[in-house]
């Protein structure tokens, strides 16, 4: 269900928003908002979803508290995404309890860790080359095939019944050109002007959270792109792993990595920072952890490279295979689902 | 006990714009802001546009507004009220403004939705006033000069004719060498108000901060600084009856009456609803409905209305019949039931055109409503509270072209005012859109930069 409560607070501020208009130029919440006829449950859902939380409306708000109007748009917003998020999983009590609690990220991480020990021990290879002399190909996509599709097939899942509930129709080419542009520069982000929003300084402008996301996306993309050139190669030219540096693997996947390690590591710095009663304050320690299971992957991913050929590599292997593990199992119920709803709404066309 | 070369006090826009200019001329500041750091920026974290002058484009505005069109556009508002040599100065000065304005970290951005006929005299504010009055407080944190929030100043020591101190509610003395007055004017006090205006003014509202109480205004005037403006006036708008007593701000404005019948508390028409289009008749209407009983009306409309007009803060009352929405507002039902069917008897056909004088007048009807003229007759009806809403007053500080406070034996020698405390000079009756802001854009920074030539 729908938590009503918070539809009804989002809709009370929309309207005040709508007399006021102000911050009309910061993003694309606000024109969007303005050309409603009507606020319903369903179109508040869409607008929190397209919010990005730069907060640039808040610290610009005549009636931010303690004024009696008691606006805070980014956190009654960021409350309805996740309820949003929480609402559409399945099952919801597996969002909801990695949504909220940092220590249940760790523990399936830790879990994830265990398992990887386990199956090196018991399924080692009698030989192979690089890593797959520790654990087989085959015994990689046997771990590895299921835990990324399934937890994709639940995203999609999830997906589809918000793409109805708020009233998305089909995608045209321009939709998805428009949502790639906004993504790409992280425009809703910059604060209208380049200024960028107001994450770590209070009412002062930065870049420094759109710039850190960026490195943590395109660092991602990278990674994952490096992972996808590899299995291409590995099934369709018969190359196979180990490869070298000047490989496309490598070339994607080292600066992938490091942007990544750089990204996730500026993102949690600049969450220490900002005001916590602006976003959804009860999810903050899922968000943070969500952060440092990005951060994990990355940085084992590098430690990995850079302990070929050590008697470290084993135990790095697992932890990094574990980590990466944790996180694709945890993907429909974390903070990573947040890119997937914010690209539907930024494809759902403003009618 | 502190000695700073420039104590400027208050924290809005007039306030801050005079203390960049005597910091960035190497002075040694302080601002003394009355309200808490939250609250701060007095009334200009309500405003949302900068009237500028330009000869051709310039940053978001399109086309040229030159002096004469500027001046005349003044002259108009203020039927003549205006000293002429402030008022060309402010105008011209505002062109070098803009610029100054991003340099120091305001963002302007095109004329908002709903705006479309200022997109050639006025730049807006991204994110309004309050974002600009964040970034002139962070470029003064950045220049080093000293911001005490919480910090009501009640008397200016003016001993033997020059400043010396500003003298805190707790007593505290903050010594200077030269003092710029930016503190607003008196319309948050309402017993200065029910004073000279009269006793009705104790049902106004008060549409921004409740901290422009006139103290330091009244303080100086008592030592004999000279005034100008009406003392007994403030620019009153109609605005929506159930907006806070103070702060409302921009949301608060109802813009309904054009196409509305509006009663008082007796459920009778008092004035020509549709005489000219919003823009050009809100400012009459706070005194209207200050001239009615209890100073409240209701704007009344029925389901064709809808759409026409920005959508309110507050949802109206809604009902299905006349009668009904009387009762909601508390009004006498067959009285109103009869104004309804007076007026409607008085609707003739013709076309109706909103937004432009359509010329679709009432027959026979006293008053009148000259245009947007349709029968009530499709159910739901709305009804809106209108009350008048005070902006600012008129009451201020003479002051010479370079801001400089005209005491009662001759210019005070280092003492400088800016902002609304002054307004009333250039602002004698009405208002013009984003020219309060102009004003104390150019004085501030003019009051800035004589301060700290002073002490240098």
């Amino acid at each position: 269900m729908l938590d009503n409560t918070l539809s009804d607070e989002a809709a009370r501020q929309f309207q005040i928003c709508n007399s006021c208009r102000y911050c009309e130029g910061y993003c694309d919440v606000f024109p969007q908002l303005f050309s409603l006829p009507e606020m319903s449950a369903a179109q508040a859902t869409h607008l929190a979803n397209l919010c990005h939380n730069c907060r640039g409306c808040y610290y610009a708000c005549q009636y931010a508290p303690p004024h009696e109007f008691d606006l805070n748009l980014p956190a009654v917003l960021a409350e309805l995404r996740q309820d949003t998020w929480e609402r559409h999983a399945r099952p919801q009590a597996l969002a909801r309890v990695f949504h909220t609690h940092g220590v249940a990220v760790a523990a399936v991480l830790i879990v994830g860790f265990a398992l990887l020990f386990f199956a090196m021990a018991a399924l080692r290879p009698e030989a192979g080359e690089g890593f797959y002399a520790y654990l087989s190909h085959n015994a990689m996509v046997l771990i590895f095939a299921p835990a990324f599709v399934l937890p994709l097939l639940g995203l999609a899942v999830s997906l589809r019944s918000y793409w109805r509930e708020i009233g998305g129709g089909w995608v045209t080419w321009a939709d998805l050109k428009r949502m790639g542009g906004s993504v790409a520069r992280m425009k809703n982000l910059s604060g209208g002007a380049g200024q960028g929003c107001n994450f770590e300084q209070g009412a002062r402008y930065s870049n420094a959270r759109r710039h850190a996301h960026q490195a943590t996306l395109w660092g991602f993309l990278m990674c994952f792109a490096a992972t996808s050139v590899a299995t291409l190669m590995h099934y369709g030219l018969g190359w196979e792993a180990p490869y070298p540096f000047w490989s496309p693997p490598k070339l994607l996947g080292v600066p992938g990595g490091i942007l990544l390690c750089l990204g996730t590591g500026a993102l949690a710095w600049l969450k220490l920072r900002a005001e916590k009663g602006l976003g959804a304050a009860r999810v903050w320690g899922g968000e943070m952890a969500f952060v440092l299971l990005l951060f994990t992957v990355s940085a084992t991913g590098l430690a990995l490279y850079a302990a070929t050929g050590t008697g470290a590599v084993p135990a790095l292997l697992a932890i990094h295979l574990g980590a990466v593990l944790a996180f694709f199992v945890l993907t429909p119920y974390t903070k990573m689902v947040h890119g997937f709803y914010r690209m539907a709404a930024l494809m759902k066309r403003n009618t | 006990m502190s000695q700073y070369d420039v104590v400027v006090i208050g924290g809005g826009n007039a306030a801050l714009c005079a203390a960049i200019e005597a910091a960035e001329a190497g002075a040694d500041v302080i601002i003394l802001e009355s309200a808490p750091q939250h609250m701060r920026g007095g009334n200009s974290r309500h405003t949302r546009n900068f009237r500028c002058m330009h000869q051709g484009p310039l940053s978001v505005l399109t086309d040229t507004y030159d002096e004469a069109e500027y001046y005349d556009d003044l002259l108009r508002v203020t039927k003549g009220q205006t000293d002429p040599e402030l008022a060309r100065l402010a105008i011209r000065e505002s062109e070098t403004c803009l610029p100054w304005m991003e340099r120091h970290g305001v963002i302007f951005q095109g004329s908002l939705s709903g705006t479309l006929s200022l997109d050639r005299t006025n730049a807006f504010f991204l994110g309004g006033g309050k974002a600009l009055v964040n970034a002139y407080y962070a470029c003064a944190e950045d220049l080093g000069v000293t911001i005490r929030y919480d910090s009501e100043v009640r008397h200016i020591d003016l001993s033997e004719g020059r400043f010396s101190a500003a003298v805190l509610t707790d007593g505290t003395r903050i010594e200077g060498r030269a003092v710029v007055l930016a503190s607003g004017g008196f319309q948050a006090d309402l017993d200065w108000l029910t004073r000279a205006w009269g006793p009705e003014a104790a049902n106004f509202l008060i549409r921004g901060t409740p901290y422009n109480r006139g103290v330091v205004l009244r303080d100086v005037l008592d030592q004999g600084a000279v005034s100008v403006g009406d003392p007994t006036q403030c620019h009153c708008v109609a605005i929506d009856g159930r907006a806070p007593k103070f702060d409302g701000g921009i949301v608060t404005r109802l813009d309904c009456v054009p196409y509305a019948l509006v009663v008082n508390r007796d459920a009778a028409r008092f004035y020509d609803e549709g005489e000219d289009v919003w823009p050009k008749r809100y400012a009459i209407w706070g005194r209207l409905v200050a001239a009615q009983p209890d100073q409240i009306a209701y704007a009344i409309t029925d389901q064709k209305a809808q759409g026409l007009f920005m959508p309110p803060v507050f949802a109206p009352v809604k009902a299905d019949t006349i009668e009904g929405l009387a009762q909601l507002l508390g009004l006498p039902g067959d009285a109103l039931r009869q104004t309804v069917a007076e007026y409607n008897s008085a609707c003739r056909d013709g076309s109706f055109t909103p937004g432009v004088l359509d010329g679709l007048a009432t027959d026979g009807l006293d008053p009148p409503k000259t245009n947007w003229a349709r029968p009530l007759d499709t159910p739901p009806y709305y009804g809106y509270m209108l009350r008048p809403g005070v902006t600012f007053t008129y009451l201020g500080l003479k002051v010479t072209e370079r801001a400089q406070v005209q005491g009662a034996h001759g210019l005070l020698p280092n003492v400088w005012a800016a902002g609304e405390i002054m307004a009333g000079s250039i602002l004698g009756q009405g208002y013009l859109a984003g020219f309060g802001m102009t004003i104390g854009t150019v004085f501030g920074r003019i009051a800035g930069q004589e301060a700290a030539a002073h002490v240098g």
